[in-house]
């Protein structure tokens, strides 16, 4: 039942309901919760329905774990050249193909150059990380940009863009990037990132424009123009806020999506090309020496760590973003 | 007649029905209003009243420029607001705000109630001298707390929340305000608190309203003049007396017919008109006189010639060949 916290100074009026007994302090009080609350120098506060999501994120044990794993793989990643003991092309001849040990801080072993192979992951997460956050933001922004033109304009503009969308969802990517990634990409990183974020934007696209299809009916929306307000101001202060959730959503996931798309490519040799390594390219440098378990191994269960990492996040910012749920109190 | 703050003069609206999926066309087209005429004086209350789908909605939405018009023209002080754009109409809509029906979705449910009522004045850059005040005393001028606007509407009653709409349409110091059925959401008691609030402001800030609603009694209630609408076309306007005391449409009868009478007395004794059939599809509306198919005083003429809304047997105008006023049903309550 609802629990006053008298650090929190605040309750939700939709929890209105009379509980049948409150604590406050540890004390029994009667079933007039309000009341109660009122004489102990509480005030009710207006919660707005962020402050209801980042509780309710906050609650989802699940998507927490996903976050803690998130950040301390992501935070390894992102300062690689404090955390890993090596430089990523540092070869040291004496220690060829060494199996997983703690002397010289060779935590997941050397390859058959002898370079240290943790730092190597490390420094892969970096490259990996940096992928799927910039094809996440990039192919966020575009596929809102194109949603909510096509979605508040509709008619011809709508058809044109959407159709468009359409086309882009039926080029079968692999192939395409593949082409584009031996005849241009040349292995920059940026380059592949620009690529893949030309093939993620299509589904926040979609999403966008549905959402601004719906709410550009909605009577506050006529209301607003009924007070004079523009159409910049329409999309940006009465319709981009319900979109935002989704937004989230699909952004984190396209985060996984792409360092899964990255590796694939970058196995099949069309992505990042050697010495930088990518949880990708290691995967695929590993397959050179299938006796190693190690050389797989380890990548490997990077990528899925993160994915995973990165799904359960996902999941929990669509339970916590989606505003019929209002079941978390406190 | 004093010059009119509002004239519409022939307002037509079409909305096509569209098919298809990539290549769109009009298969069909709705005729949610065909060729509406009325005047609104300063300071009075003008009622359009009608059952659902007979394009009271639509005229509010012309009136208010938020749907553009096929045809017609729309009349303002003297001034053309027929095609009005860009600053002209920002310049508009400092003249004529709008309450709209369903408290439940014109309030923004990601704004704060400060942010609703006060988006008018962000707009119109009128924030910066006195936002904040103009908020609080907007606020309490329906009968709000000046704290309530740190909420969010989900916190509030529907009655509350129409206090709030009306609070944002009064921001502007509107000269005309349109009441696209301001009470028929909101349950009886709530109501008359807000018709009261309503009749209030008008007396206090010279009003004008063009209530639209589609309860006789509330419109009784409130209005100065009467429109009766029928299939996107005004069949007779009268002063409320008038038309209450002596209809002559008979679909205005027919209306009135069905108001009930509180007294159960009365009410056993009274004969109602009771009509037959459905409104006809606004997409194939029936020919001449729209109401003939469903009229018990339709004749041959009613399907050949369409009458005209005009001055025919008594004070006021009404569209209908027969234009007469019923015999009285029962003995006036009085």
């Amino acid at each position: 039942m609802t629990e006053l916290d008298p650090k929190a100074h605040s309750i939700p009026l939709a929890d209105r309901v009379a509980p049948v007994e409150q604590t406050i302090d540890g004390e029994i009080v009667a079933p007039a919760g309000l009341e109660a609350a009122f004489q102990q120098g509480m005030e009710i506060k207006a919660r707005s329905q962020w402050d209801y999501a980042r509780r309710r994120f906050l609650r989802h044990r699940l998507a927490m774990l996903g976050l803690v794993g998130l950040v301390i793989i992501f935070g390894a990643g992102a300062f690689a050249n404090f955390v890993a003991p090596y430089s990523f092309s540092e070869i040291d001849l004496n220690n060829l193909l060494h199996a997983p040990t703690t002397q010289g801080h060779h935590f997941f072993g050397t390859d058959s150059i002898g370079r240290d192979y943790f730092s190597r992951v490390i420094w892969g997460i970096r490259t990996s990380e940096e992928i799927g956050v910039f094809v996440a933001v990039v192919s966020s922004i575009m596929g809102l940009i194109i949603g909510a033109i096509a979605g508040y304009y509709g008619g011809v503009v709508d058809n044109l863009l959407m159709r468009f969308t359409d086309l882009v969802l039926t080029l079968p990517a692999l192939a395409i990037l593949a082409t584009v990634g031996a005849l241009w990409g040349g292995g920059s990183q940026w380059r592949i990132s620009f690529i893949l974020a030309f093939f993620f934007w299509t589904g926040i696209a979609r999403v966008v424009r549905g959402v601004f299809l719906s709410l550009r009916e909605k009577e506050y929306v006529e209301a607003a123009k009924a007070a004079g307000a523009g159409d910049a101001r329409i999309m940006f202060r009465h319709i981009l806020p319900n979109t935002l959730g989704p937004i989230i959503v699909n952004g984190t996931i396209s985060v996984a999506a792409a360092i899964l798309t990255e590796a694939a490519l970058s196995f099949i040799g069309f992505g990042i090309k050697p010495p930088t390594p990518s949880l990708g390219v290691l995967v695929q440098e590993g397959q050179t020496n299938p006796q190693q378990w190690w050389l797989t191994v380890f990548p490997g269960l990077m990528i899925v760590l993160i994915v995973l990492c990165v799904n359960f996040m996902g999941d929990g910012l669509r339970d916590a973003l989606d505003p019929t749920q209002r079941r978390i109190r406190a | 007649m004093t010059e009119p703050l509002l004239r519409a003069d022939g307002l037509v609206k079409h909305f096509p029905v569209l098919r298809g999926v990539v290549f769109r066309r009009a298969v069909a087209e709705v005729h949610a209003v065909d060729g509406v005429s009325f005047e609104i004086a300063p300071g009075e209350t003008f009622g359009v009243v009608g059952e659902s789908g007979c394009g009271k909605t639509t005229v509010a939405r012309l009136v208010m420029r938020l749907v553009d018009l096929d045809d017609g023209t729309l009349t303002s002080d003297g001034e053309d607001i027929t095609r009005v754009r860009g600053e002209a109409l920002r310049k508009l809509r400092l003249k004529m705000q709008i309450i709209f029906q369903d408290p439940f979705a014109s309030l923004n449910p990601r704004m704060t109630v400060g942010d609703i009522v006060g988006e008018p004045l962000h707009i119109h850059n009128m924030w910066k001298d006195g936002g904040p005040r103009r908020v609080r005393e907007l606020l309490d001028l329906v009968g709000l707390a000046a704290e309530h606007a740190e909420r969010y509407p989900h916190e509030f009653s529907g009655g509350q929340r129409q206090r709030i709409g009306i609070a944002r349409a009064l921001a502007l110091h509107p000269k005309l305000v349109v009441c696209d059925e301001p009470v028929s959401a909101l349950d009886v008691s709530m109501r008359a608190q807000i018709l009261n609030l309503l009749k209030h402001l008008q007396e206090e800030f010279g009003l004008t309203y063009l209530f639209i609603s589609h309860d006789l009694s509330v419109v009784r209630q409130v209005c100065d003049r009467v429109a009766v609408m029928y299939l996107g076309q005004v069949v007779e306007v009268a002063e409320r007396d008038a038309l209450f005391d002596r209809a002559l449409h008979p679909y205005t009868q027919a209306l009135i017919s069905a108001i009930p009478i509180p007294d159960p007395e009365l009410e056993r004794k009274r004969r109602r008109i009771v009509l037959q059939g459905d409104v006809p599809s606004p997409q194939d509306p029936p020919r001449a006189c729209r109401f003939h198919t469903r009229c018990f005083k339709a004749q041959e003429i009613c399907e050949q010639i369409e009458p005209e809304l005009e001055q025919r047997c008594d004070d006021h105008p009404a569209a209908c060949h027969f234009a007469e006023p019923r015999a009285p049903v029962v003995e006036s309550p009085a």
